[in-house]
């Protein structure tokens, strides 16, 4: 377990400097482990617990400026986790669930978990809702694995914008995925 | 939407995080805070008109180094809930040592005084203004340090909000200090305090609506 907080910290760090390769490893590593900790969580809404994943991810991705390497990361990511974790139980007033006892932070990088169900939100149903610029930035770029560049050309705008639209179509997302549950 | 695609979604050609990103949004609040402050105070109140006076004398700094240690620590512990897990921790101090210093003076002033004196040191002149009067001046650095929080990621809500207010609360009782010509230890620890505490309760209860991410 600690082996796994030094590996996973060092890929987060080398990725807050910019290295994609390192964060993609992060995230879906993170994911595995997301997903054994809320199948602990909430054994009983599994089709809630991959929307969750979703959503913890996105809170990881806009958080991670706040992030400071002397911190332990496990304590940083659960504080994430759990956070979102109330906020659905909030949100669906499931009081019952609130009486879960409060985990250890040393336990999300416990158990992985490879299996994903499908989530319940498609997010290119939720992407139909961004202005034309953030939702054709994301879907070239994110989904179809253009460049930058090609992306820039084809939809007549500068990288530096195209690079603005994705994250602020990323941001509209995570706002519209806490409306829309 | 699958997972990994969310992945992949995430971790293409974002660019390198900036560093410094949370220090840089406080601090930017924080002169916000204060520069609205002390415009609000010089046109709605005006400058104490014998403030070069009051300031030789060693009560006026006294008073200054009440809301600015206060200040201290709302800032800490505004920084620190603006993390995920952070907690007010060591803020706790310079919240709690400042009002308990300003009680103890307050309660030597009331119990020195004569019985006929003693309703002028605890009410002054202005004790039903005061309150309020810091409310006001917090409004410009109340929604500063609250825009700068929803820019971080606070994980407990309420006390990210009460922070929130307590640090423009305290900043803006800074900029009354230049306004205010009250000089009992015995008021500024009953209005000044609750004047700050108002704008950090009303931070507590938008806290979970306006902070949330």
């Amino acid at each position: 377990m600690y082996s796994e907080e030094a590996r996973l910290k060092a890929l987060f760090v080398s990725s807050l400097d910019g290295d994609a390769v390192s964060y993609r490893l992060f995230l879906s590593d993170l994911t595995r482990y997301l997903r054994g900790y809320l199948r602990k969580r909430i054994p009983k809404m599994r089709e809630d617990i991959e929307d969750l994943i979703q959503e913890t991810l996105l809170a990881v991705h806009h958080a991670r400026h706040t992030y400071r390497p002397e911190e332990p990361l496990t304590a940083w990511i659960h504080a994430i986790a759990r956070y979102k974790l109330m906020d659905f139980f909030r949100a669906r007033a499931r009081r019952d669930s609130l009486n879960d006892p409060i985990d250890d932070h040393q336990e999300i990088f416990s158990s992985p978990d490879d299996e994903p169900q499908d989530a319940r939100r498609d997010i290119r149903t939720l992407l139909d809702y961004l202005p034309d610029k953030q939702r054709l930035s994301i879907l070239h770029v994110k989904l179809q694995g253009m460049s930058i560049a090609e992306t820039a050309t084809l939809l007549g705008l500068s990288e530096s914008a195209v690079k603005v639209n994705v994250h602020r179509g990323i941001k509209a997302l995570a706002a519209r995925m806490r409306e829309a549950p | 939407m699958r997972t990994e695609d969310l992945v992949e979604l995430l971790s293409t050609e974002m660019g390198p995080v900036k560093k410094n990103t949370p220090p840089l949004l406080v601090s930017g609040a924080l002169l916000v805070a204060l520069a609205g402050a002390f415009v609000l105070m010089l046109t709605v109140f005006g400058m104490r008109p014998d403030l070069a006076s009051a300031i030789k004398t060693p009560i006026f700094w006294e008073k200054l180094a009440f809301p600015l240690s206060l200040s201290v620590g709302a800032l800490l512990a505004t920084s620190r809930l603006g993390r995920p897990g952070g907690t007010i921790g060591v803020g706790w101090a310079f919240l709690i040592l400042p009002v308990l210093c300003v009680w103890i003076a307050g309660i030597v002033v009331v119990s020195g005084a004569a019985p006929a004196d003693r309703a002028l040191a605890l009410l002054g002149h202005s004790w039903r203004s005061c309150p309020f009067n810091i409310l006001l001046l917090s409004i410009p650095g109340f929604i500063a340090i609250f825009y700068a929080m929803t820019k971080l990621a606070p994980t407990h809500l309420r006390w990210a909000g009460a922070a929130s207010g307590m640090l423009a609360g305290t900043v803006a009782t800074v900029a009354y200090c230049f306004h205010c010509p009250e000089m009992s230890p015995a008021f500024w620890s009953i209005w000044y305090v609750l004047g700050m505490v108002l704008v950090s309760a009303i931070g507590a209860l938008l806290g979970r609506r306006l902070l949330r991410w």
